[in-house]
């Protein structure tokens, strides 16, 4: 079972220079923990006491996950986990 | 309809049916079209009210110099208010903004401060509230933070869309300072507590988040996740199919439009196919004229993607 995660630059050094990483889990947690396993570090820019970090958004087939079920958000074979910064938007 | 001003027009704004772009007679989707405001964006409605509250609580007086972090639209309203009512106007842009943007402040007499294109709209927000520190005799009025921003959505917006649209079920709009969803998504709540809420947040190339550091990154003041429903990122590629198809409908928006129509049609499946009826109402902040020369209207859409790749188009 394999879920596309698309990884900001900010944390490519993680990932050996990646853009985007596959990995496994049945939850979006078990999914960032599968990673961690191959790319240690990850995890813990990622979580901070069993919660998203705040700046950080985590996007699950565009959708932001903390709006589905936060780090227990279901995945599956073939989604896309898009990882990235918050940021003001523009406009505005 | 008559007017005593051109300010006194503000809002009012039509709210047209998409007959071609709707899934089917149940599930409808509605373009609000905020380019019909005094500048051509919805961000009048803010950069009024803004205005108007700080000279209610003293903030402003004639002379006074107005600093604001901006890509662009509401740099360029509150410039228009600014040159009537006797202020200066400095605006803190990121360079990577339409070369229209730039054209259209100055016209206005406004004063830019370009901030790097790395870090997009973070790095202009920072820079100006560094230039307000050393300028404490300027008024930021700060459209992240300010309430005033939201309260214009909540006492315009909102009721117009309510009124035009009693049967809405689903309101979707771009996310930035996020005022227009949360002012416009509390009211109504207040009105139709099962109404759905929907953000659609820009997603753009590298350059924009390339240096940004998980530990710094920036959630406007005025953001209640609560007020929310759910939240889609949409990519460049996608927010610009979507502002090409609008066409169809003869109607000529800028790109974030088609970021926010995007998330629309997304909700409007999930209706479907659920099987449920829905009245979609999604804002066209402004027409596409300050993106033509962006190269967004012409050519395949990868080349158009690719010319616009590290611009800001929201």
């Amino acid at each position: 079972m394999a879920i596309e995660v698309r990884i900001p630059t900010i944390l490519r050094n993680l990932t050996g220079g990646e853009k985007a990483v596959e990995g496994s889990g049945a939850t979006l947690a078990e999914l960032i923990s599968d990673l961690d396993a191959n790319h240690p570090g990850l995890a813990e820019r990622l979580v901070e006491d069993g919660k998203l970090r705040r700046f950080v958004n985590v996007y699950l087939n565009d959708e932001d996950v903390r709006f589905l079920g936060g780090l227990e958000t279901k995945v599956s074979d073939g989604d896309t986990v898009t990882v990235l910064p918050a940021v003001a938007g523009g406009m505005r | 309809m008559r007017f005593d001003s051109l300010l006194d027009s503000l809002g009012g704004t039509p709210l047209v049916g998409l007959p071609r772009l709707s899934p089917s007679p149940d599930v409808r989707l509605w373009a609000k079209l905020e380019d019909r405001n005094p500048t051509g964006s919805i961000k009048d409605r803010a950069a009024f009210y803004m205005i108007e509250q700080a000279e209610k609580d003293g903030l402003l007086t004639p002379g006074c110099t107005i600093l604001e972090p901006t890509s662009g639209n509401t740099g360029i309203s509150l410039a228009m208010v600014a040159r009537q009512r006797g202020y200066r106007m400095v605006c803190v842009m990121p360079e990577n903004t339409s070369a229209e943007r730039t054209q259209l402040l100055r016209m206005w007499g406004a004063q830019i401060h370009y901030s790097p294109a790395e870090g997009g709209s973070n790095e202009a927000v920072r820079v100006a509230k560094r230039m307000a520190e050393e300028h404490p005799d300027w008024v930021m009025l700060y459209q992240y933070g300010n309430p005033a921003n939201a309260r214009a959505h909540y006492e315009t917006t909102g009721p117009e869309l309510l009124a035009d649209l009693p049967e809405i079920t689903h309101f979707v709009a771009g996310l930035g300072t996020t005022g227009t969803l949360m002012g416009v998504g509390r009211y109504l709540r207040e009105h139709r507590p099962d109404v759905r809420i929907v953000a659609a947040e820009p997603r753009y190339g590298e350059l924009v988040y390339g240096l940004r550091n998980l530990d710094e990154g920036f959630v406007p003041e005025l953001y209640d996740d609560s007020v929310l429903t759910t939240r889609f990122s949409v990519p460049s590629d996608a927010a610009l199919k979507r502002t090409r198809e609008l066409l169809q409908e003869g109607i000529f928006a800028g790109i974030s439009t088609g970021g926010a129509l995007h998330a629309a049609l997304g909700m409007a499946a999930k209706a479907v196919k659920a099987g449920e009826r829905a009245d979609i109402a999604f804002v066209v902040a402004d027409a596409g004229w300050k993106y033509l020369s962006t190269g967004a209207y012409e050519g395949t859409l990868e080349e158009a993607e690719q010319r616009l790749d590290g611009q800001l188009w929201a």
